[in-house]
């Protein structure tokens, strides 16, 4: 058994223990399960060889007759696994005492949900690459409809209902592609030239799946719904892990497996993207809910991820690999800390809140670090995805960039603002004073994910490594498919000298 | 080999039932052990002398009937879910029981038997009004309860109906092409298809398509499955689903195939339609046994996907679809047998379900999985042979019509979901469910929900090699 085996059965095995035993027990399992697959990752990291073979860990076995039990793992898909183990455990620590009812359950969902994305990442079948993907509905359809808030019902039904619709037109277009290539193996299927006529209608369908799971604008309204009505830890997990499963989506099938239409339709994902950027960082700006906003600042962010991928060179996919990684764990750790504030006064709403800095210094400190790494300042894990991600968007096309980095600005302006209206201004509020500082839970899980933020955007080289070759394969693929010179959206080149003579002439012509 | 030794599993079935009626007759409705025990014997020979002459490719009395794989597939499935179906009753009727009700299932497999074996229209008719007939008895078991006799009489007349649409299509085609064996009906058919032809395959079409409940000659399908005693619903939804779609297969591809032209059309409509309707008629249901039955006029429109493809490959994937809802549908309905109120009276609204998850949570979470499962959602089972389905569907070529059925799939799962929301995510309804199943039925539900969860992945290349084999032999 391999050791990617071994994490998709660790978790599954803990979930079947959890159901069936007690709620202080439940904990233990699972934590206990995350942290042995946390450890696994790690070997797993250890064990990558930068430069070695692209698939390692290879496993296959013929157990299903139509299609393979294949997994293995390359740069792109060893850092998402990577950052799925190291979330799971802290999720778990951060609903250790805000989940009362139906704990056992609860962890069974969490452990089979990391036993899912697991193998979304790994798999090395396009048919058990589906299974994973549209099975990762059914924990995440119970963690909200259970634990979750006032209107958890609607959330949930919107968040199942929604993705179900998308997923189902990719199953067509998987299907098609299996009869058109003959194999679903996914390492074979990355080399295969699809007829230029088909790849235009399976893009479509992908990612009409992808888009909804991004989520891109305009399919994004499931997003703040399910994130404000799911518990902290499901929000965390939705945030960090399962968004990324769209862009895991792109950057694996999308792109490399229908070039041609990619670079026809890449108009269509800049103008989503410039659109969803500059509307959703807009819409968060007015937000009073602290859940909300958080999450249409995610919808701006997987907007300047899938503009990075669109630009088609290095810099731009590796800055969206970055930005992937980087979201993974800063959104986890802003809605761990409106958690954190919901858990003491349970609302939401940021005006209740103001002046938190005076009773709770170590969580201002914090919860500031993580609000500059999701704006992007320099020394945090963001600034590295966005900075490489608008490099190579503006290679692409400089209006894009332009664009999109207004929404930079945007999202600095309206996560200060939130950061204003919690943290600074003067405690008057009796129920704030009474609000304690964090404890030794909090400080465990706030601590790991303020390490890798700094880690990430101090010395990113960690993580880049691996998947530098893997971004490598893809842009290569993309290459014949590009258009040629600029980018179709790009501004119409400009020789300054001639620019400017014809400015002048005129001018000397009235002379 | 000789005629008689290939329907020995009929033979067997036919003394079976002849035997168990003495048992009961002579020992007394009472002695329910002795009778139950008769029929669970009989069935389970009749499976056996099935698997004797699994393989063999053969005609007997004169080409009226064929033993294939084909059938014999459908056999094990008929055999099986009827044998289940006998060994639920007596924990629902408690004193109504009567032996009156293995001998009919009995009889009622018999016929089914000789549907899914016939290769002429006249042994098809003589299967179908067998089973027909005892049905109808079936359906009105309990006799003093006026919703089950309701169902009996509206089950027997609009099954009558459908009996003499059938018959009259059957005539015109004997009319028209000169046989009823279905391989001269074919030749007949290969050459031009005149008027008269197309008369008669439709309305036998219209029959079978009665019989298996698709829209638009679904409208009995709620109403008998909420009427009927439980037991009886669950035998309704499972043996004779297999039992007609087998046989309209055969029918459409053995008879009519070279008529396909004709006959696809009115089959992808059939298909939309029972996928559509099924799932929209569904939704405000309040009574679990007519969501049940919504749920499986909707099962029956994917299958007809499969069938409107006309390939070897769609009939696999009815076949396997076949399997996995006869599987799901079981263990649904064990599920709904189970819910009864402390003062042992039967709940069957689906509000009154609200906190089962906290009340009986093996229960929720087995329910749970047959909805997903029903649902095609991935990693439960019967995602798979939505896929096989579609597959073929895209492999010959009717994309439009796979893109239209999964996008319909999407309002089934909506009422799934509904119902898995009142079960985990409603505050505990004032029913109290709680009725206790059987040793044997708990043993039952824990094994189909296992089989349907991610198990049943493994048994693919077993039963992928097994429909084949049998799917073939139509082609």
């Amino acid at each position: 058994m391999g050791i990617l085996s071994l994490m998709l059965a660790i978790p599954a095995i803990a979930a079947i223990l959890c159901v069936f035993s007690g709620d202080r027990l439940a904990r233990f399992v699972a934590l206990g399960a995350t942290l042995v697959n946390f450890i696994l990752g790690l070997l797993l990291w250890a064990r990558f060889e930068v430069g070695g073979a692209q698939w390692q860990f290879v496993e296959r076995a013929d157990i299903f007759g139509r299609f393979q039990y294949a997994l293995g793992i390359d740069g792109i898909a060893l850092m998402l696994i990577l950052l799925s183990v190291f979330l799971m455990p802290l999720c778990i620590l951060a609903s250790w005492q805000a989940v009362k009812k139906q704990v056992g359950l609860f962890m069974a969902m969490f452990l089979l949900m990391e036993t899912i994305v697991i193998g979304v990442f790994a798999a090395q079948d396009l048919i058990l690459f589906y299974i994973f993907f549209e099975a990762a509905l059914i924990p995440m359809y119970f963690i909200i409809g259970i634990w979750g808030g006032d209107n958890r019902k609607y959330a949930a039904f919107k968040f199942f209902l929604y993705t179900l619709l998308g997923s189902v037109l990719m199953l067509i277009a998987i299907i098609a592609m299996i009869h058109s290539a003959g194999t679903s193996d996914i390492t074979v299927l990355l080399n295969h030239d699809f007829p230029k006529d088909m790849q235009f209608w399976l893009w479509l369908a992908f990612f009409a799946s992808l888009a909804v799971k991004m989520p891109m604008f305009p399919v994004h309204t499931w997003l703040p719904d399910a994130h404000v009505q799911a518990p902290t830890a499901g929000s965390m997990i939705l945030a960090g892990v399962l968004l990324k499963m769209g862009s895991y989506g792109f950057i694996r099938f999308l792109m490399p497996m229908f070039p041609d239409a990619s670079a026809d339709l890449m108009w269509l994902v800049f103008i989503l993207s410039m659109i969803a950027v500059v509307y959703t960082s807009l819409v968060a700006f007015v937000q009073s809910d602290m859940k909300k906003l958080i999450a249409y600042s995610s919808v701006a962010h997987m907007a300047i991820v899938t503009a990075g991928l669109f630009a088609f060179n290095q810099q731009g996919l590796e800055g969206a690999m970055i930005i992937m990684l980087s979201h993974g764990v800063v959104s986890a750790a802003l809605f761990f800390c409106v958690g954190v504030i919901y858990d003491r006064l349970h609302t939401r709403e940021i005006n209740r809140y103001g002046g938190l800095a005076q009773n709770m210094p170590a969580y201002a400190v914090f919860f500031l670090l993580f609000t500059m790494a999701s704006i992007g300042l320099p020394g945090t894990s963001g600034f590295v995805g966005e900075f490489l991600s608008l490099l190579g968007v503006y290679e692409a096309s400089s209006i894009v960039a332009l664009i999109c980095a207004t929404g930079i600005i945007l999202g600095a302006a309206y996560m200060l603002y939130l950061y204003r209206r919690v943290v600074f201004g003067d405690l008057t509020k009796d129920d704030v004073k009474a609000m304690t500082d964090l404890n030794a839970r909090e400080w465990a899980i706030m601590v790991p994910l303020a390490a890798v933020a700094l880690w990430m955007g101090i010395y990113p080289e960690n993580f880049l490594a691996p998947i530098r070759d893997d971004v490598a394969a893809v842009v290569e693929r993309l290459a014949e498919a590009k258009p040629a010179g600029d980018a179709q959206l790009a501004m119409p080149q400009v020789n300054l000298e001639t620019a400017t003579a014809q400015i002048a002439a005129p001018v000397q012509g009235a002379e | 080999m000789s005629d008689l030794f290939l329907v020995m599993p009929e033979i067997i079935l036919a003394v079976g039932a002849m035997v168990t009626l003495m048992i009961g007759t002579f020992l007394g409705d009472r002695r329910v052990g002795a009778y139950q025990i008769s029929a669970l014997v009989t069935l389970a020979a009749a499976i056996s002398a099935v698997a004797a002459v699994y393989g063999t490719n053969a005609t007997a009395f004169s080409g009226t009937i064929g033993i294939d794989n084909f059938g014999n597939f459908a056999k094990y499935l008929i055999y099986g879910a009827s044998f289940v179906c006998i060994m639920i009753a007596p924990r629902f009727f408690k004193a109504e029981m009567r032996g009156e009700y293995p001998v009919l299932i009995v009889l009622a497999a018999l016929g089914m038997g000789i549907m899914v074996a016939s290769r002429d229209m006249m042994t098809l008719y003589i299967g179908l009004e067998l089973n027909s007939l005892a049905a109808y008895v079936l359906a009105s078991f309990m006799r003093s309860d006026d919703r089950s006799s309701e169902a009996g009489l509206k089950y027997f007349v609009l099954g009558a109906l459908a009996s003499g649409m059938l018959l009259y299509g059957v005539s015109l085609l004997y009319g028209f092409t000169g046989s009823t064996q279905f391989a001269d009906i074919g030749a007949a058919l290969s050459s031009d298809i005149s008027i008269g032809e197309i008369f008669g395959l439709i309305f036998v079409l219209s029959g079978l398509a009665f019989k298996i409940s698709a829209v638009p000659f679904h409208m009995w399908t709620p109403d008998v499955y909420e009427g009927a005693p439980t037991p009886v619903t669950t035998f309704f939804a499972s043996a004779p689903k297999v039992a007609a779609m087998a046989l309209m297969t055969r029918v459409a591809i053995d008879a009519m195939g070279p008529a396909m032209g004709a006959w696809q059309q009115i089959v992808i409509f059939l298909a939309l339609a029972s996928i559509i309707l099924g799932a929209v008629g569904a939704i405000g249901q309040k009574n679990i046994k007519r969501l049940l039955a919504y749920s499986s006029i909707n099962n029956v429109g994917f299958m007809l996907i499969g069938l409107a493809t006309g390939t070897q490959a769609g009939v696999e994937a009815i076949l396997f679809y076949l399997l996995v809802y006869v599987v799901t549908t079981l263990g649904a309905f064990l599920v709904v047998l189970q819910l009864t109120d402390s003062d042992g009276n039967r709940v069957e609204s689906i509000p009154a379900l609200a906190g089962l998850s906290e009340r009986r949570p093996g229960l929720a979470a087995a329910l749970a999985v047959f909805l997903f499962s029903l649902a095609g959602i991935p990693p439960l089972f019967g995602f798979w042979p939505k896929f096989l389905v579609f597959e073929a569907a895209v492999n010959a070529g009717l994309v439009p019509l796979a893109v239209a059925g999964i996008a319909a799939s999407v309002i089934g799962a909506f009422y799934y979901i509904a119902v898995i929301k009142t079960m985990y995510f409603d505050d505990k309804s004032d029913v109290e469910i709680t009725g206790q199943g059987s040793v044997m039925d708990n043993a039952m539900l824990t094994a189909s929900a296992l089989w349907l969860s991610v198990i049943g992945y493994v048994f693919i290349p077993v039963l992928g090699v097994a429909t084949a084999s049998a799917a073939a032999v139509l082609f």
